[in-house]
């Protein structure tokens, strides 16, 4: 666990001698995933016209989302909730990982990577069902047709910029955790004391905020992202002007 | 001193400098952002929530340029290219 040695994807296991493996991330993603989905599916099972009990709990989670959704983007985007939704809590799990001793999913850039390219997608698809692909193509040109390149550029950095911002902020606090269990074990081990004493009480206000605050911070600043530079392309402006 | 040691000296000593010195400018900027978002919030406190919203967003777009530095630290302490270079 608390070993900064490797911090690339690790492959735990490989079909034979082909280039095909599973990695760590995908594994502990796919745990991630099959948790949510056994959730939704107890929290929404009997369901009454009046709620009760854990039903109460669901439609507090969906309602929140939704509001949020519109309150970001507008009545108009209300199709989008269930994958923002879907978005902020898996990431959430998957940034959280910490706190039951694995490393957290999205401390892989290529994690990362991937959800930045749903999004990536997702902006691509709403540009082109508000202004068409020639729209959009035209409405890259403007002010200046030579502004072309730098609209790509523009585009392409989004992603590359939305996944890193999620990778090196929850691998900054694996690498803090870790140094922290590193220097309190040797310590431990200096001071020769028979169990490692010192690190069961003293590292918990760092678990607390790099295993539960950043972890919810990060989650709801890379949905808030996606939210927003979804929004901007569902804009149709005549003018051709900023905004 | 070995041309190997030479580079990994000089590689924790750019890795520390990197990120030590991104992480000034990121430390002002967000400093800012916070500084005026608790101007906004006593001038307007029912308006608490946006603007505590906004400013995270912000702060965290503020950020980037510190996590660019943050993962050439990380490739130049842990994924070093130039030894291979030697």
């Amino acid at each position: 666990m608390h070993d900064v040695s490797n911090v690339g994807p690790r492959i735990i296991f490989r079909f034979g001698d082909s280039g095909v493996y599973v990695t760590e991330s995908v594994v502990f993603g796919a745990i991630v995933a099959l948790v949510l989905i056994v959730l939704a599916l107890w929290l929404t099972r009997n369901m009454k016209a009046i709620p009760t009990g854990k039903q109460v709990f669901a439609e507090f989670i969906v309602s929140t989302i939704y509001n949020l959704v519109e309150g970001t983007m507008g009545k108009k985007a209300l199709n989008y909730a269930p994958y923002i939704g879907t978005l902020f809590i898996f990431l959430i799990l998957g940034n959280m990982l910490g706190l039951f001793g694995f490393r957290p999913i999205t401390a892989d850039v290529n994690t990362t990577f991937a959800l930045a390219l749903i999004t990536f997608c997702l902006i691509q698809r709403q540009a082109i069902k508000t202004y068409g692909v020639k729209g959009k193509l035209k409405e890259m040109c403007e002010p200046y047709a030579f502004m072309f390149p730098l609209k790509i550029i523009e585009q392409i950095s989004f992603p590359i910029s939305l996944g890193f911002r999620l990778f090196g902020n929850i691998l900054g606090g694996v690498i803090v955790m870790a140094l922290i269990f590193t220097g309190l074990g040797s310590l431990c081990h200096s001071l020769n004391l028979p169990i490692p004493l010192l690190e069961a009480v003293i590292p918990l206000p760092a678990n607390a905020f790099f295993d539960i605050f950043e972890p919810i911070l990060q989650a709801f600043i890379f949905t808030m992202l996606t939210m927003v530079f979804i929004s901007m392309e569902m804009m149709v402006n005549d003018h051709g002007d900023e905004e | 001193m070995t041309p190997l040691g030479l580079i990994l000296a000089a590689s924790a000593i750019g890795a520390g400098l990197g990120i030590g010195t991104a992480a000034l400018g990121i430390g002002i900027g967000q400093g800012l952002a916070a500084s005026r978002a608790v101007e906004g919030v006593a001038r307007q406190p029912e308006a608490k929530g946006d603007v505590l919203q906004v400013m995270l967003v912000g702060q965290a777009v503020a950020e980037t340029t510190g996590i660019f530095a943050f993962i050439v630290s990380i490739v130049l302490l842990f994924a070093n290219p130039f030894p291979g270079m030697l």
